[in-house]
């Protein structure tokens, strides 16, 4: 019982918004669900792919999650297998060993196969460049929708990529 | 007085010579001759050294062949020991029978520099996929890093187990959640967990080649980039040595700041993984908490610093942000708020006899095998080893504030969350010592550029624990190698040995626990 309150007690604690970010969320986040309502009959799933990442971008992936942005309210989930996916959020650069593994998550993903490419070496491989081991952006493996650039992007500027890609796509 | 450098002069007399250009010049540094590899593990053995690391280095633009290095630590003091081989007979003892981790540094050093350990129990290539050209040795000089490579057939011989209802299961590269990739095979009877084997290399990026390509300055940028989370502590790594190499005299203030943002990212990612461990025990609530107290930090971050996780704050020379009145009034009353809401949560978690049923004598891994394997940081200390480097090898301000490391003996995913808690405390009070004792003057000084042929060593407590760096300069004072050792390299090992025993489920709770990078051990 007394831990229930003490969750009780904290767990009000939680749900309020930072207030100079809430508005900012809010508009981003009503013009999504809007289109997710639109496009996904109210639900995106997304899968997300470490192609090759240095752990950064997983981070503010992770962040999105959080209860600060809470990208479920706006119908944002994100699945564990590929084959209920809507949307692939990859981050990279992409590795050779890690080539043939995204190449057969991007087959088993259903169409529209929406693919975002996350942060600077997910756009053109960052620092890692294009070498033996690195094969450079998202786009040299698979078709990318939408490039989200940062290191690591901010989790506004995920949810602001996610938009424009199910805007515009 | 050097207890590891006496131990070497006893074993070897004068064969091992003690010279050459490296440091900091506090560290010795022996070349021995390649026979004695052997001979010189067994002295460290005897005198219940720790192997930190062991790699090779192709020294041909030097007017040698490879020289292949162990790192020895005991107590606060580090040794290196050195052979050199000739190019055209690339072969050397293996000490994998005296020091567990070497088993996994030596098959590396094979893939990748193609140095053979003679003597090695499994010479399956490490990180070099079985679709690699055989001959491809990334980190020889004679190794065009531009080219992509070809594709040729290969397999990779799993260990088996066969017997009467047992089963193997597969998970990855490509996990249910997000995380890295990384191949984990199991063979289990029933839930319970035979054997666990661990493949890792799925985000070999080449990151120790293309420091051969970046100039001093840009392998700082790079090094922050060896594992995201902990971005502050590998440039801090890597700053530490190419200044050692260049007498580079950091300013005060810079180190305490350094201090400070090394504090500051320990305690959100432990935030992180008390979050994450609980809530592989189904215990979401304390992720939505842990995450929220997170996210405040980073946002502060943010705010005085100009990024969330500090990328690019630590510069050779020194820091390129300062911290002015207005930012140290709000670090203080942020960790008022943080510390508050912590205990609170701690307390739930201590209380709730459910999660205690799933973390206590979960994924043990005893204090003897600890040891034996060489483990580090948080793993290390959940299972009674007392080593940090902040408290062992302290800069500026761990020596005038101290440092108090906890360490618990159970060795359990426990063990490992409960160190997380007592350091995110410790963490707190340092940052508050920093705030109200931080010296005046310059953030950053003039780094500078080695001598050629010379090398700089440094470790630095990350908040996974002791990360190693070991850099080189060519003849023309480039980066002719850049060595990391991430904490992730041997405690990767303790993995495998904690989960024996325990059942399939419970798995990613253990693994959590850890928490172990994969970006930064494939490299």
């Amino acid at each position: 019982m007394k831990i229930l309150n003490q969750i009780l007690r904290t767990g009000i604690v939680t749900e309020a918004l930072p207030p100079e970010v809430e508005e900012e969320i809010k508009s981003v986040g009503a013009k999504l669900e809007e289109a997710i309502r639109r496009r996904f009959s109210r639900s995106l799933t997304i899968r997300q792919v470490d192609a090759g990442s240095c752990n950064g971008c997983e981070l503010e992936i992770h962040a999105i999650n959080n209860p600060i942005y809470n990208c479920e309210r706006f119908g944002i989930h994100f699945t564990a297998s590929p084959r209920f996916a809507d949307m692939l959020l990859v981050t990279g650069p992409v590795t050779r060993n890690m080539e043939i593994a995204l190449r057969r998550t991007y087959d088993s993903t259903p169409t529209p196969k929406l693919v975002v490419a996350v942060g600077d070496c997910g756009c053109n491989g960052g620092i890692f460049g294009e070498t033996y081991a690195s094969l450079g952006g998202i786009d040299k493996v698979i078709p990318v929708d939408v490039y989200i650039s940062g290191c690591p992007p901010t989790p506004i500027a995920l949810l602001h990529g996610i938009l424009k890609t199910v805007e515009e796509k | 007085m050097s207890i590891l450098k006496n131990a070497i002069i006893s074993a070897l007399g004068a064969d091992a010579v003690f010279d050459g250009n490296n440091y900091p010049a506090s560290m010795d540094f022996c070349v021995v001759p390649r026979g004695k590899f052997v001979d010189a593990a067994k002295a460290m053995k005897k005198i219940h050294a720790l192997l930190v690391a062991e790699w090779a280095s192709d020294e041909s633009q030097l007017g040698r062949g490879f020289g292949v290095f162990a790192c020895y630590r005991w107590g606060a003091e580090y040794l290196i020991v050195k052979i050199e081989l000739p190019y055209d007979d690339p072969i050397f003892a293996s000490i994998t029978n005296k020091f567990m981790p070497a088993y996994r540094f030596e098959r590396q050093m094979k893939s990748l520099m193609g140095v053979v350990p003679v003597g090695h129990p499994d010479l399956r290539p490490w990180i070099k996929f079985e679709d690699w050209p055989e001959d491809a040795w990334p980190l020889r000089k004679s190794f065009d890093a531009s080219k992509p490579m070809p594709r040729v057939k290969g397999e990779y011989k799993f260990v088996r187990a066969e017997g009467e209802g047992v089963y193997e299961i597969p998970v990855g590269p490509v996990h249910a959640g997000i995380i890295e990739p990384g191949h984990f095979r199991f063979q289990a009877v029933g839930e319970d967990i035979l054997n666990l084997e661990e493949r890792l290399g799925y985000v070999h990026k080449g990151i120790e080649k293309r420091f051969e390509a970046l100039s001093w300055q840009e392998g700082s940028r790079l090094a922050g980039r060896v594992s995201g989370d902990t971005t502050v502590a590998h440039s801090l790594a890597y700053c530490m040595a190419l200044e050692s190499m260049t007498g580079c005299r950091v300013p005060e203030r810079a180190q305490w700041l350094r201090a400070l943002f090394l504090e500051r990212e320990r305690i959100a990612n432990h935030l992180g993984d008390l979050g994450a461990i609980c809530n592989d025990a189904a215990f979401a609530f304390m992720l939505y908490q842990m995450s929220r107290l997170k996210e405040i930090m980073l946002r502060t971050n943010h705010k005085l610093f100009g990024h969330r996780f500090m990328m690019d704050r630590i510069i050779p020379g020194g820091v390129s942000v300062d911290i002015g009145p207005d930012g140290r009034e709000l670090i203080l009353s942020e960790l008022k708020k943080l510390l508050k809401e912590f205990n609170r949560l701690v307390v739930i978690y201590d209380e709730n006899s459910s999660l205690e049923d799933r973390v206590r004598e979960t994924g043990i891994l005893i204090p003897d095998k600890a040891r034996e394997l060489c483990a580090v940081g948080i793993v290390a200390r959940a299972s009674g080893l007392n080593l940090d480097c902040r408290m062992q090898n302290p800069f500026p301000p761990y020596d005038r504030i101290g440092v108090n490391v906890p360490v618990l003996i159970s060795g359990d995913v426990h063990a490992r969350a409960w160190v997380r808690v007592e350091e995110v405390r410790e963490s707190i009070r340092i940052i508050r010592e920093i705030i109200n004792a931080l010296p005046s003057g310059p953030i950053s000084a003039e780094a500078g550029i080695p001598s050629p042929d010379s090398s700089g060593f440094s470790a630095v407590e990350g908040w996974r624990g002791e990360i190693v760096y070991w850099l080189q300069a060519g003849p023309n004072s480039e980066i002719n190698r850049g060595m990391v050792r991430d904490p992730s390299s041997v405690n990767w090992l303790g993995l495998e040995q904690a989960v024996l025993g325990n059942i399939v489920p419970d798995f990613p709770l253990c693994n959590k626990s850890f928490n172990q990078s994969y970006s930064g051990h494939d490299l």
